[in-house]
């Protein structure tokens, strides 16, 4: 046991010494999670719009007020000439002309059809889509209000995020990211490191055992694994105000058990991998985008082919990420979420089992 | 086998698959001696040392390290050998203290010992003065003898070398074979590799292999008159070109 502490103080003094690596580790969270939260966002907000609007009557003026006052769009005033449109989307400032025709009134209060165009700047794509979708109800909100008749208008609820901020998405994706990335690139950084030093080779021929020396060699990336996962957490709750009336010690529970999870998939690297480079490859390109383009962290899950669907079953953040939106988002307990812990410990064990038994004959 | 022997190996054999990497060697080295192992790049070498020293198993044969098989016992050989590896055994991020206290600690010393033992490392290679420095910090050729040093930290009955002196200067390389005769002196037996044949001049026996096989043992003396050569060197390349 003596031997094994050792061991460990000589981890712990690697991981200290090299404070630049530490710092940048520690800081990631702080970054990813202001950038994720702050800049990337599918809100649209402050859009520039311009008005094309041949009725000039009561109707097309409160409309345009409508839009205007809804806090999505600014206005860009109104074009007389239907021709300069498509000048105007040139420039690239205004991504929305609403055009009014003629006798817009006229058309509205007798029920008929009427003439208004959205037309949209769609080079980028799912703004565009966005903008035209709020514009839409928008309109449709004030043509239907002043009949009398009953109208179907569902009352609409979002549980669990019921302003659909993008964050509460962010957070449980970027806990899920860095907690895989730095347990699995660490470990298998540190392993390679060993190796290619050749101190390996001395270690094991001292009396350390090859599991004391694993075990060794994650412990100190547990703990970091688990400080950044917190930190993440504490960011998501005081900045963002993510809810937070989870049960904490299941949510802290499920951590541990990811990282579990990560740092088996880093000493399966270091078994195939002689370079410290080769390892942070293979371990960005065989973790990173699989966590970001299969877990449904960014990419809804069941809008992908059914193939990459199945691809996605034997993705451990899939789970991960469905654990912990559950926990944290609708506060449920190990009741709701026990299969999908059942998936993640059943992964775990089984990379656990394969990652050592394959590191040890490779070692000895 | 008789009591003063502390490597005792008979027909050891390894095979990767087809290859065979040693081919039934046998000799014995005994306590105190210093034993140097020579051959080519490829010869088998450091296969054999890696069966000596517990890191793999053999095919076939006997071997017993220490008075322990090395089939059986491979944990209890760890425990009373120490191992030098051809490359660099220190860490280079931590301090020279640092490094004592951690194969001190592996190897099972109490903290007073290694307290003590590396008071009387620091004086005999006059290295006090660097002891919170980083590996990365001091020359090569003292990490070498402090790589050496520290590799008999925990007194073993026997130290492996494997190539201890490459790329090291001659003068820093006659100071670690002082290092290597103290040893020897005080009843740990060295087993050394090397690809210095003036090194080789200095053991108290040497065997050199060819192919897996050991084609010559003996004090390098009687080698040389056995082949009508000068120097090691002429001996083993003679051997060397069979």
């Amino acid at each position: 046991m003596k031997r094994f502490f050792g061991f460990i103080q000589k981890e712990f003094r690697h991981l200290f010494r090299d404070y630049r690596s530490l710092l940048i580790l520690l800081g990631m969270p702080f970054v990813q999670i202001l950038i994720f939260g702050f800049a990337i966002t599918t809100e649209v907000r402050n859009i520039h719009v311009a008005f094309v609007d041949n009725s000039r009557d009561v109707e097309s003026i409160r409309i345009t007020n409508k839009i205007l006052s809804s806090g999505y769009f600014i206005s860009s005033g109104t074009i007389n000439d239907v021709n300069s449109i498509e000048a105007i989307f040139r420039q690239g400032k205004v991504k929305l002309v609403v055009v009014f025709g003629n006798d817009f009134a006229k058309q509205l209060q007798a029920g008929d059809a009427i003439d208004i165009q959205l037309i949209a700047d769609a080079s980028d794509a799912n703004t565009a889509n966005l903008i035209v979708n709020y514009t839409q109800s928008i309109v449709q909100d004030y043509i239907n209000a002043p009949q009398q008749s009953p109208q179907l208008v569902p009352e609409v609820k979002m549980l669990y995020n019921p302003n659909l901020k993008s964050v509460y998405m962010f957070v449980p994706g970027i806990i899920c990211l860095l907690l895989m990335l730095i347990s699995a690139i660490m470990t298998s950084i540190s392993i390679t490191r060993e190796k290619e030093m050749g101190t390996m080779e001395v270690l094991l021929a001292s009396p350390l055992k090859s599991s004391q020396i694993i075990i060794g060699k994650v412990i100190p990336y547990v703990l970091v694994s688990f400080t950044i996962g917190v930190i993440i957490l504490a960011i998501g709750y005081t900045v963002f105000g993510m809810p937070f009336n989870s049960n904490v010690v299941l949510l802290l529970f499920e951590f541990v058990l990811f990282i579990t999870l990560a740092l088996a998939l880093g000493i399966l690297i270091s078994t195939v991998t002689n370079s410290q480079q080769v390892a942070l490859m293979v371990s960005m390109f065989a973790l990173l985008l699989p966590v970001i383009l299969l877990s449904g962290f960014i990419f809804p899950i069941e809008n992908m082919p059914a193939f990459l669907q199945y691809l996605s079953l034997i993705m451990p953040p899939r789970w991960f990420i469905i654990i912990i939106k559950n926990i944290m988002l609708k506060g449920v307990s190990l009741e709701y979420v026990w299969k999908e812990t059942l998936i993640l410990a059943g992964m775990a064990v089984f990379l656990l089992t394969v990652s050592t038994k394959k590191l040890k004959t490779r070692l000895e | 086998m008789t009591a003063g022997t502390s490597i005792y190996a008979k027909n050891l054999t390894k095979k990767f698959g087809n290859f065979t990497a040693v081919n039934t060697i046998s000799f014995e080295v005994k306590k105190g001696e210093i034993f140097g192992f020579l051959g080519a790049n490829g010869a088998g070498k450091t296969t054999a040392m890696r069966m000596l020293t517990g890191l793999l198993k053999p095919t076939s044969g006997e071997a017993t390290v220490c008075g322990y098989n090395v089939f059986t016992h491979g944990e209890q050989i760890k425990k009373h050998i120490g191992y030098m590896s051809q490359r660099f055994s220190l860490y280079e991020d931590l301090t020279v203290a640092e490094n004592i206290e951690f194969y001190g600690g592996i190897y099972g010393l109490r903290r007073n010992d290694i307290k003590q033992r590396s008071h009387e490392l620091y004086d005999r290679i006059d290295l006090g003065h660097a002891r919170n420095s980083l590996i990365s910090a001091i020359p090569l050729g003292w990490r070498q003898k402090l790589a050496f040093m520290v590799s008999i930290l925990h007194q073993p009955e026997i130290v492996f070398l494997d190539e201890p002196t490459g790329g090291v200067d001659p003068i820093t390389r006659r100071q670690f074979w002082d290092l290597i005769y103290e040893t020897a002196n005080k009843g740990i037996t060295v087993f050394v590799t090397t690809h210095y044949m003036d090194e080789a001049e200095y053991c108290g026996r040497v065997s050199i292999m060819t192919n897996g096989i050991i084609a010559a043992m003996g004090h390098p003396q009687e080698l040389k008159q056995q082949y009508g050569v000068a120097t090691m060197n002429e001996v083993f390349i003679k051997i060397a070109r069979q």
